[in-house]
C-alpha cells in the first residue's frame, strides 16, 4: 500500500510516494538520496539516524514517513548556512569528537536539539532541582551533557570529546 | 514488515470506530514501540489508525486542584512541565529516568502506558513465549532472566507462565499518585484506576491491560495530592542513563515529628505491572521514620515474592535491591526534610 506525502528536507521541498512501512530514515536515504542520516540498528537504541523533525530531535528510523506528511525535517548536512559549518560541526572538528564518523550527523543532530530543550528550560534527569525557575534555560555541566546525548552512542567511544565539543559551544551559546 | 493501510480519521471518536469494527486495526500514536514491534514482526495489523492530533496535548488544571493531561502530550513536554516538577516530581522524575531525549520528545503519555514488555524472549520470534505466542511456553524461566518479575508473575503451568515485566517508568509514578485513566470506547467514556490498569499474567499473559480492542486511552487525570510535593523516582539501573529499570522505587512520604503519618510506594521492575507497594505502606505508617522501618516495610512487600531461578541467571539479586532501593528513596525524601 502506497501514499503520497511531501517532506521538506534541509529547506528543499520534495514530493514523493512510498509504501507505508518506510521509514523517515529510509525516505530519506533510499528515495531522496539524502544519506547523512545513518542506519545504525533501526531499532532506535543507538541515535545515529537523529534528525530534528519540525524542530526537535527524533529518531527517524522509528517514524513512519505516511505519518509525517508536511514535515520539516533538517539533517546534518542542512544545519549550515551559506556554506559555513553549524557552531556544533565546527566544534566536533576541533575536538577530534569522533573517529569513524558513523555517529556523527546523528551526535551534532542531536546536540543542536539538546540545546534547544536546555535553553527552553527542559530538565533532566540530573539536573539539582527539579523544582525551580528554569525559564531562563538550564546550565549545561558534562554531567547534563552526558546524560542529555545518552540516546547516541559511539562505539569507538568518542564520548569523552563530544562531550568537550557540546560543552563549548554550549556554554558560548550562553555566553552570547 | 507485512503491508498495512494508514488511516487518519477527523477524530477521536472515528479512530475508535475504525480499530473497534477491524480486529487488524490498531492505534499508532508517538510509535517508538509500535513501529519497532511492525519491523520485528511482533506486530501485523493490517490498518494502522494514527491518533496523532486527536487527543489532548495540553496539561490542564482540573477543578479539584489536579492536573488533567491529554493522552498525546509527549514525554518529554510531560517532565518539563512547571506544575509537574512542582506538585508531582516523582513523575517529571521517572519520565526523565525513562528512555532518551529523542523518544521522549516522541512518545505519548497514552502511548507510554501501552508499551510492552522488553522481555528478550517475547521480542524473539523464534522462541518460545506464552505472551506472543500462548500455549508456547516460557523462555526465560530457563534462560536468560534479568529484566523479569520477583512479584506476581506465574511461575505454571507451563502453557500460561510469564514472568515479564512492564518496562514504564511513568507509569510507577501514576500507580503512586492514584492517578485515573480516561479510555473512550466504542461504548463511551471510562475511566479505570491507574493500578487496575494493567493486569498481572494470571492465566492469560498475553494481555497487559484491562483495556477492549478498539479502547483508546484520551486522557491521565491526576488527583490533587500533597504529599506529592514530595516525592521521588528512584530507578536502579544496568548503566547510567538510557536503560530499562533492574528496580525502581516512587514514593512519597510524610513525617510528623518522628512518625510517619502517610506514605506511598510503588515499584517498577518487578513484576508484569507497576506494583503498588500497599503492604510496605501500612508497614511505614505510624511507625517512625528510621531506616530500619524502611527496611522492614520493604520486606513486608516481598513475603510473598518468587523470584526466576533460571541456570542462566534469575531475578533472586532483586530482593535485596527492592530492600536497598526502598530504603535509600525513602531516607533521602525524610532526610531532606530534616534540612527543610
Amino acid at each position: 500500500m502506497h501514499a503520497d506525502l511531501s517532506l521538506t528536507v534541509d529547506g528543499r521541498r520534495h514530493e514523493l510516494t512510498v509504501d507505508t512501512r518506510t521509514t523517515v530514515l529510509d525516505a530519506l536515504r533510499e528515495h531522496l538520496d539524502i544519506t547523512s542520516a545513518k542506519k545504525g540498528c533501526d531499532h532506535g537504541q543507538c541515535g545515529a539516524c537523529t534528525v530534528l523533525l519540525d524542530g526537535r530531535r527524533t529518531l527517524s528510523c522509528l517514524s513512519l514517513a505516511v505519518a509525517h506528511d508536511g514535515s520539516e525535517v533538517t539533517t546534518a548536512d542542512g544545519l549550515g548556512a551559506d556554506g559555513e559549518l553549524h557552531p556544533l560541526q565546527e566544534a566536533f572538528l576541533a575536538h577530534d569528537a569522533y573517529q569513524c564518523g558513523y555517529c556523527t550527523p546523528g551526535q551534532i543532530c542531536s546536540a543542536v536539539g539538546m540545546l534547544e530543550e536546555a535553553a527552553a528550560g527542559h530538565p533532566s534527569v540530573v539536573t539539582p532541582d527539579l523544582s525551580a525557575d528554569l525559564t531562563a534555560g538550564v546550565d549545561l555541566d558534562r554531567t547534563e551533557i552526558a546524560e542529555r546525548m545518552s540516546g547516541n552512542l559511539c562505539r569507538c567511544g568518542a564520548y569523552a570529546h563530544i562531550v568537550d565539543a557540546v560543552d563549548e559551544v554550549a556554554h558560548r551559546e550562553v555566553a552570547r | 514488515m507485512k503491508p498495512f493501510a494508514y488511516e487518519r480519521p477527523d477524530d477521536a471518536q472515528g479512530a475508535v470506530a475504525t480499530v473497534s469494527a477491524d480486529p487488524g486495526a490498531a492505534f499508532l500514536a508517538g510509535g517508538t514501540n509500535l513501529v519497532d514491534h511492525l519491523r520485528l514482526g511482533l506486530a501485523t495489523p493490517s490498518t494502522l489508525v494514527d491518533v496523532t492530533g486527536l487527543t489532548s496535548t495540553e496539561i490542564t488544571d482540573a477543578p479539584d486542584g489536579g492536573l488533567s493531561i491529554g493522552a498525546g502530550v509527549r514525554n518529554a513536554d510531560l517532565a518539563a512541565d512547571e506544575r509537574v516538577r512542582a506538585r508531582y516530581p516523582v513523575l517529571a522524575q521517572a519520565l526523565l529516568a525513562g528512555a532518551s531525549g529523542q523518544l521522549r520528545n516522541m512518545a505519548t503519555t497514552g502511548g507510554n502506558l501501552l508499551q510492552r514488555t522488553r522481555c528478550a524472549y517475547f521480542q524473539d520470534l523464534t522462541t518460545p513465549c506464552n505472551k506472543r505466542e500462548p500455549g508456547s511456553g516460557c523462555s526465560a524461566l530457563e534462560g536468560w532472566a534479568r529484566h523479569h518479575a520477583v512479584l506476581g508473575a506465574t511461575h505454571e503451568p507451563a502453557d500460561v507462565a510469564c514472568v515479564a515485566t512492564h518496562p514504564s517508568d511513568m507509569a510507577v509514578a501514576l500507580a503512586v499518585l492514584d492517578a485515573q485513566v480516561r479510555v473512550l470506547g466504542a461504548e463511551g467514556e471510562r475511566t479505570i484506576p491507574l493500578s487496575a490498569l494493567h493486569r498481572l499474567p494470571g492465566g492469560e499473559p498475553s494481555r497487559d491491560t484491562v483495556l477492549a480492542h478498539g479502547e483508546l486511552i484520551t486522557a491521565v487525570d491526576l488527583p490533587p495530592s500533597p504529599i506529592a510535593a514530595r516525592s521521588t523516582y528512584d530507578k536502579v539501573r544496568d548503566r547510567a542513563s538510557f536503560a530499562f529499570a533492574l528496580v525502581s522505587v516512587a514514593a512519597a512520604i510524610e513525617v510528623v515529628g518522628d512518625t510517619i503519618t502517610d506514605a506511598r510506594v510503588a515499584l517498577g521492575g518487578v513484576a508484569h505491572k507497576p506494583w503498588r507497594a500497599t503492604a510496605a505502606e501500612e508497614a511505614l505508617v505510624g511507625a517512625p521514620a528510621t531506616d530500619d522501618t524502611f527496611r522492614a516495610a520493604a520486606r513486608a512487600e516481598l513475603v510473598d515474592a518468587r523470584p526466576v531461578e533460571s541456570p542462566r541467571g534469575g531475578t533472586a539479586f532483586k530482593l535485596p535491591l527492592v530492600t536497598a532501593a526502598v530504603t535509600a528513596a525513602l531516607r533521602g525524601l525524610t532526610g531532606r526534610e530534616e534540612h527543610a
